[in-house]
């Protein structure tokens, strides 16, 4: 039945490459979340509070973010922005698509965040004596952030996993450097499969880490 | 003097009716994958409520995996892997077998969310009915916690219908793919891409937004 030899030694000795490499993917689904949340927060406020254009805006970033392929939304970043003479270099490119992505996506979860918490809230607050600002930051944010906790964690961990299209535009993260090896070697198999089990442990490291900070953070 | 010879052509008519093939099979293996990873997914749930530690720890590892493991990942994994035991397959079959695997691994959870809903007490008046297990399943189960989970079934497959663009890595022309060879030729990038993404848009947000309207009256 296995009429194939195993060569696990090229990987073996890549594997400090792709160790780095994962580390690339993490920073830029990193940098990519935090980007997303404030994006993602400014675009909720503005769906719920706003009208006019900026609501146009904001509705169509988070309708095209949701509705489009991931990779499309690389691939424009990558190849469409070309058109305007806009060249993006494949780490910027696959930021830009993520961050686009996740905004849209978190846009979505913070609004349903919003619109949990009771609008007698933020009126009791107010009749309290503080301003706005202080409700909003004492009062409304820490009660969202409890219930967008969650869908924060798994975006972070679509986010990871995301990254791995970077491999398709050019993007010398964990996939695309599992590719350039794979591509030198022909030992496609064992390289991808060494890359998946590195993909299954950032995935479980950071959904250990989340339910750690989850159990300090809402010891209450 | 000799005319020189264009490597670059317009985008013309003919090629909108390459993107519209491109779409159809981006349609076709969205729908075959969905379908089969559907009735998986619901056996597997089915598997996972009922079998609660033996398939806790067999069943559910396994489908965490492939939610765990970028699908780029799974696909070059498996098409670079079924020559290995001797199976031949093309891109197309290959395709069909990882997404309609992730999708059941996706539905997996949701169908045991949607037994879940459906409280006890009623299976058990269904059953001192005299409803035997299956017609429970079938008659109670089925209508109301589907109802419940509709919604979420919904999410899952648009998310593996924007993700059958991957297949796009295993050189099976689908509707990304089919725009890339043509920015190729064309060198229009704004405008392939535009239609490309308008194609998805359209399938994807009338049914998102049909879905979310679906949630609204059963939830009152």
């Amino acid at each position: 039945m296995f009429d194939y030899n195993f060569h696990w030694r090229p990987v073996m000795k890549s594997l400090p490459d792709l160790l780095e490499a994962s580390l690339l993917t993490i920073q830029v689904a990193v940098l990519a979340m935090v980007l997303g949340i404030i994006i993602g927060l400014c675009l909720a406020l503005t769906r719920l509070h706003l009208k006019g254009p900026l609501y146009w805006f904001a509705s169509a970033w988070v309708e095209l973010a949701r509705n489009t392929p991931a990779l499309f939304q690389l691939f424009f970043f990558g190849f469409g922005l070309g058109a305007f003479g806009l060249h993006l270099s494949p780490y910027f490119i696959v930021l830009a698509g993520l961050t686009f992505n996740c905004a849209g996506y978190l846009a979505e979860n913070f609004r349903g965040g919003f619109q949990a918490v009771p609008e007698t809230q933020l009126r009791a607050s107010r009749s309290l004596g503080m301003t706005a600002w202080q409700a909003y930051t004492r009062v409304v944010i820490p009660q969202v952030f409890r219930i967008v906790y969650h869908p924060i964690t798994n975006q972070m961990v679509w986010a990871v996993l995301m990254s791995s299209l970077g491999m398709l535009v050019g993007f010398r993260e964990l996939s695309g450097e599992t590719q350039f090896f794979a591509s030198r070697t022909f030992r496609i198999f064992e390289y991808f499969a060494v890359t998946a089990v590195i993909y299954y442990v950032i995935v479980k490291i950071i959904l250990l880490a989340s339910r750690l900070l989850a159990s300090r953070l809402f010891r209450y | 003097m000799q005319p020189t010879v264009s490597f670059f052509s317009g985008f013309n008519i003919n090629d909108l009716w390459f993107l519209g093939e491109a779409a159809l099979r981006t349609l076709w293996i969205s729908v075959l994958s969905i379908s089969i990873g559907t009735v998986i997914g619901v056996v597997c749930g089915w598997l996972l409520y009922e079998g609660k530690l033996a398939a806790t720890l067999t069943l559910a590892p396994v489908l965490d995996i492939f939610r765990s493991v970028p699908l780029i990942i799974q696909l070059v994994l498996f098409y670079n892997f079924a020559p290995i035991v001797g199976l031949n397959l093309d891109p197309f079959a290959s395709g069909v077998v990882i997404l309609s695997i992730y999708t059941a691994a996706l539905v997996a959870n949701v169908a045991r969310g949607g037994i879940e809903a459906v409280g006890d007490p009623m299976r058990r008046a269904a059953r001192s009915l005299g409803m035997t297990y299956w017609q429970d399943l079938r008659y109670v189960v089925f209508p109301i916690g589907g109802r419940a989970v509709f919604p979420a079934w919904v999410g899952v497959a648009l998310g593996v219908m924007k993700d059958s663009a991957l297949v796009s890595v295993l050189g099976y022309v689908e509707l990304l793919k089919a725009s890339q060879i043509l920015i190729t030729r064309t060198q229009e990038p704004f405008l392939i891409l535009t239609i490309a993404g308008a194609f998805y848009f359209a399938l994807s947000y009338p049914i998102s937004r049909y879905s979310a309207s679906l949630e609204k009256r059963w939830a009152q």
